[in-house]
């Protein structure tokens, strides 16, 4: 059953790839932006703007040059930006790094502080905690990454100097932009996190449990907190997209030399197929997040096992 | 008559270029490593394709071309030739080139390089930005066209000594022999790394390429083999590239960076210059640099020579100005003062918002009318926009912004009926070489006045064109002065059809830390943009 | 439940009623713009600006201070909330009219259609939306409009996902199927039956929405691709002076503010009417 399921699975993301590729492609195609003349520079003539056109293929008609990008992509040649004149796939693998990285740091900080707040509200539920709590996981949510990631920068490099101007390297680094990402993502995480566990909390076999004399901690976190993160993990899934629009700006504002960078960089110079590559890459990493949490769901949710027993 | 190199001029450039540092307080110190910021990756260093002003002098740095400009000047110098001579007819030029120049890897440079440099830059195949600025050499439209890969023009007589015919006199050939797409590249290494050759630059330069870590760094080191006695003076340059131009200056107060390659962000400008502590770390500079408004002459009413005149007359430019906190002075016309030609005693148009009404009323719009004003999406670009609107309006006409990515705009404006005004912010001419022919056929000339072309005024004035021509044609060095007059009065005769509002030209500022030395006008070179990596040291 | 009953549940938390005046204030002050700024908030004051050219900080005349060129920031936030909350209501109409189309269609008719729409959502999930918005922004060449239009078409995604889903919980449950074989149309099913029992989930994700729209809005403009200048919306006024921060403070603390406040109401009245109208989520907490 599994192996069939995974198999569909992946051809369903194959043709949901293909078809990111075909609108990506179709969009690019249509902003008005001649890359010819970008490459060809303001001395050339008109002879050589149409000679660099030809050479590249963009005087042929839409689906012939979407054909040739598919034909390509298969082979994994990404083409090669119009800017910087490297290979696509040479670009995206030395950002690839840096963004994964962040992204691990980044999507770490957002669980671990979401669903510490939630636990904490929803343990004094009703409290004043629980109230400021819920209220600050909004603030979070309501605040643009821009200006939390300016305010921080401001605030907490330059100011207090307990971290650095941004740039990449050591642990100290990736600290700050990963906190922002983490801090502003975390809401909907403490919020979904409360009320899951709010509803195993009022469930039957954690009143058994308890009754049956178990310390307090232990019936959290042996089977309160197991049942309650359940509803979490395609929660990554859904929310990997929304991170990834947050990445662009926070590697932007930080200097860090990821993915986002790149793309934010590419699209201010409309260069064409590094664009059409992040965003490649961009559907890859949400497609297979949604998958891994889909598979992931049955294997670790522990009521198909209480039930059971 | 044979012009030989025994020129004065040309004499002393070389005696400078060698002797560079007589004017400097302390005596340059060799070593040192330093660190310089960028916000933008690094496009590439491929002498043939790099066009911008991040990479322009890193690319000076890493190779040579014939010809080059004493540091910190407008100057022409000779650099891997050591003389040449020009025909009788003004049409060849022959250069002897330095013995014993060897590139990165070893090799010496011969006069087959220089051949094959100028051919790979030409050829259409390059994909080169510049290679419209070899088309004064004889054969070039053949390999444009892409009939042939040689240039007929150029010949190699012996190893150290080339002939380049140009089909007709030309006086800006020795600057073209000037700009990177010049630049002297080793045929073996070009074809072993292919089109990435810019990832893996090899040349004849005062640094070579070390390490590069795409996105995060590169490093240049010192060129021990360089053929110039005792330059460069650094050690190891090491470009870090994505970073903030606030954060680099905020590093930069801290110690941690040396140069901070994009200036200072118009954010930090006034702090920086009043605070007593940063004095001495900002280099001031002109640049050859004009920004304008087009006002594209076919679309109505701006076909209406009064119509433009009076907009030359709406828009205040002291106020756009102050706008930017003074790193302008106002423009009268196309020509930076820099620039050879310029004219001092040209008054230009008066900021005359009555008189301009009066005009427009003349041309038949008391009531006004609607147009759009193109302009790139950076800041200060839009707010500039917004400051020449405002102006518009008490004038009664209704100017729309259309505030776009940069590529957007210079694809607005090069179709005919598209962009009524584009403000050159952003994009805005900056000299590739210090001569005002430069500053007129791709822009103001018919020539430019083509779909995808620069000229977004669309004016095409073919007298002036020919007066340029003209120009052009003076190449005897007795002529030198007369050129440039002549050049002169073609910008002025332009401006009485006011197709531009010239609106400033702009200042360079360069921030270093404390320990960078070297005379101030290294750091804000008017060739090597943004700063000669050459000749500056490390106290 | 009648309209007023709920307002005053929502009203019982301190935080919502603060919200819900904030909201109301906010939309007065839009419509009110006119009457309520106190200068023309296009107009460049010359001596709105030093005479080095830095803006005023908060004083008598301008009391929140300029911007950079000298315009009285106060107007241009009273003017930037008619924009942010145009666009904001514009483009989660829209986001959610398609969006309950898609969702109501696709979990109503099922079979083919059904499939077709659904994969369609999941291919524009695929997609991380502001990649998106940039790509469609910059075909469009943006004005007010639309940036709503775009924002919209990233949008309506999670709203169809979500009307989809309740769709099908709601035809599955029995007074449907008991509809169904008295006879009932399909058309009297959907209006009489599905749609009201839709309405608590559209207005829950109408409220949310809003928040959404209004920091995509502003994120951009932040970068350059939303409302066209000298239009003001709260996330152009940053994008202007975002480098500003350390030396104007107020060109970025108040319309930050702003979007902060203003997303956060609309997120906080949002969810509480979530708890309000949601039967399935009531009693929690």
């Amino acid at each position: 059953m599994m192996p069939i399921y995974i198999l569909r699975r992946l051809g369903y993301a194959v043709l949901i790839l293909l078809g990111v590729s075909f609108i990506t492609y179709l969009l690019l195609y249509m902003i008005p932006a001649d890359p010819a003349r970008q490459l060809a520079g303001r001395s050339a003539t008109a002879e050589t703007v149409a000679n660099i056109r030809a050479q590249l293929g963009l005087d042929l008609p839409f689906y012939q040059q979407y054909f040739h990008y598919l034909m390509n992509l298969i082979q994994g040649d990404l083409g090669r930006s119009y800017i910087q004149r490297t290979e696509v796939s040479a670009l995206i693998s030395s950002r690839l790094g840096p963004t994964m990285e962040l992204m691990a740091w980044g999507i770490g900080f957002e669980l671990l502080i979401g669903v510490s707040l939630g636990m904490l509200a929803a343990i004094k539920r009703n409290t004043a905690i629980d109230r400021f709590l819920m209220a600050l996981s909004f603030v979070g949510v309501s605040s643009p990454h821009f200006i939390a990631s300016m305010l921080f920068l401001y605030l907490f490099a330059v100011n207090l100097d307990w971290f650095p101007l941004g740039g990449y390297g050591e642990f100290e680094h990736v600290l700050l932009p990963a906190l922002t990402l983490g801090l502003l993502g975390s809401g909907w995480y403490s919020r979904m996190v409360r009320s899951s566990m709010i509803e195993v909390l009022e469930q039957d076999f954690i009143r058994t449990a308890r009754s049956k004399g178990l310390t307090r901690l232990r019936v959290l976190f042996r089977h309160v907190l197991p049942n309650a993160i359940v509803p979490v993990i395609p929660m990554i899934g859904i929310d990997i997209g929304i991170f990834i629009g947050g990445l662009v700006v926070v590697e932007s504002v930080f200097g860090w030399p990821g993915l986002g960078q790149l793309a934010w960089q590419a699209i201010q110079r409309v260069d064409i197929p590094v664009i059409v590559g992040v965003t490649m890459i961009s559907a890859v990493a949400i497609v297979i997040a949604n998958l891994i949490a889909d598979l992931l769901v049955p294997l670790v949710d522990p009521r198909i096992e209480l039930d059971k027993s | 008559m044979k012009t030989t190199l025994t020129r004065n001029l040309l004499a002393t450039a070389i005696a400078s270029v060698i002797l560079p540092v007589t004017a400097f307080a302390a005596d340059p110190k060799p070593g040192g490593d330093i660190i310089v910021t960028y916000q933008n990756d690094v496009a590439t260093l491929d002498p043939a394709i790099g066009y911008d002003w991040q990479n322009w002098s890193m690319i000076k740095s890493l190779f040579d071309g014939l010809m080059d400009y004493k540091p910190g000047t407008t100057e022409l110098a000779l650099d891997l030739a050591e003389s040449y001579e020009l025909s009788d007819d003004g049409k060849t030029y022959t250069f002897k080139l330095r013995e014993g120049v060897k590139f990165h890897n070893g090799r010496e440079m011969k006069a087959s390089d220089v051949k094959y440099s100028l051919e790979r830059t030409a050829n259409p195949k390059t994909q080169s930005p510049g290679a419209g600025f070899f088309s004064p050499i004889l054969g070039y439209d053949a390999v444009s066209a892409g009939d042939t890969t040689e240039l007929e023009g150029v010949t190699v007589v012996d190893d150290y000594t080339v002939a380049i015919e140009l089909s007709a006199p030309n006086a800006t050939f020795l600057h073209v022999m000037g700009l990177n797409f010049a630049s002297i590249v080793p045929k073996e290494a070009v074809e072993e790394h292919g089109a990435d050759f810019g990832k893996n630059p090899v040349g004849t330069g005062a640094y070579e390429l070390g390490e590069w870590a795409l996105g995060r760094h590169l490093v240049f080191e010192k060129n021990e083999d360089y053929y110039k006695e005792g330059v460069p003076y650094i050690d190891t340059i090491t470009f870090e590239v994505g970073q903030e131009p606030m954060v680099a200056l905020q590093r930069l107060e801290r110690g941690d960076v040396d140069i901070a390659g994009d200036g200072i962000p118009p954010a930090k400008f006034l702090q920086f210059k009043n605070n007593p502590a940063y004095e001495g770390l900002m280099v001031v500079g002109d640049q050859l640099h004009t920004g304008y408004l087009t006002l594209n002459v076919t679309i109505p009413p701006l076909d209406n020579l009064k119509v433009r005149q009076a907009i030359n007359m709406a828009i205040n430019k002291d106020r756009i100005v102050r706008i930017i906190n003074g790193r302008a002075t106002p423009a009268n016309q196309p020509l930076p003062p820099a620039m050879p030609g310029y004219d001092e005693g040209y008054e230009g148009y008066p900021f005359d918002p009555e008189k301009a009404k009066a005009l427009l009323r003349e041309a038949g719009y008391e009531d006004g009318f609607t147009t759009e004003l193109f302009v790139m999406n950076t800041d200060p670009q839009p707010r500039i926009a917004q400051a020449m609107q405002q102006d518009l309006s008490n004038i009664g006409i209704t100017a729309e912004i259309r505030s776009l990515a940069q590529a957007n705009v210079i694809e607005a404006g090069g179709v005919q009926d598209q962009a009524p005004m584009v403000w050159s912010g952003g994009m805005a001419w900056i000299a590739d070489f210090p001569d005002p022919a430069n500053f007129w056929g791709p822009i103001l000339g018919c020539e430019g006045a083509v779909p995808g072309g620069w000229n977004w005024a669309w004016y095409c004035n073919e007298e002036l064109d020919e007066m340029g021509d003209t120009a052009d044609a003076m190449v005897a060095e007795h002529q030198r002065d007369d050129r440039a007059e002549l050049w002169g009065s073609v910008f002025i005769e332009a401006m009485a059809d006011a197709p531009w509002v010239p609106i400033f030209n702009e200042q360079r500022f360069t921030v270093r830390s404390e320990r960078m030395a070297g005379d101030e006008s290294l750091y804000v070179d008017p060739v090597h943009v943004p700063v000669n990596y050459d000749y500056i040291w490390v106290k | 439940m009648s309209f007023p009953t709920v307002i005053r549940n929502l009203c019982r938390h301190k935080s919502v009623a603060v919200s819900l005046v904030l909201i109301v204030t906010v939309i007065s002050v839009a419509v009110l713009a006119p009457w309520v700024a106190p200068h023309d908030p296009n107009m460049q004051y010359f001596d709105g600006l030093t005479m080095e050219g830095a803006p005023l900080p908060p004083n008598d005349e301008f009391l929140l201070g300029t911007d950079l060129l000298g315009r009285d920031l106060l107007s241009r936030l009273i003017y930037g909330a008619q924009t942010s909350l145009i666009i904001g209501i514009v483009a989660n109409g829209i986001a959610i009219l398609i969006g309950t189309l898609v969702g109501v269609s696709a979990g109503f008719i099922r079979g083919w259609t059904g499939t077709i729409l659904m994969r369609l959502t999941d291919l524009m999930m695929a997609f991380p939306a502001l990649l998106l918005a940039i790509a469609l922004a910059a075909i469009l060449q943006p004005s007010i409009w639309i940036v709503a239009l775009v924002i919209a078409m990233v949008n309506w995604v999670q709203v169809a996902r979500v009307i989809y889903s309740e769709t099908i919980a709601i035809s599955s449950r029995e007074f449907i199927a008991v509809e169904r074989t008295l006879g009932a149309s399909t058309l009297r099913i959907l209006f009489s039956h599905l749609l009201p029992h839709l309405l608590p989930t559209i207005m829950v994700w109408a409220t949310l929405g809003i928040s959404t729209t209004v920091l995509l809005e502003a994120t951009l403009s932040f970068l350059g691709v939303g409302v066209q200048p000298p239009t003001p919306s709260w996330g152009n006024i940053i994008f202007e002076s975002q480098t500003y921060f350390t030396s104007a403070f107020w060109l970025v603390l108040f319309p930050g503010l702003a979007i902060i406040l203003l997303a956060l109401s609309f997120n906080l009245v949002g969810d509480a009417l979530r708890d309000e109208l949601d039967p399935s989520l009531k009693g929690r907490g």
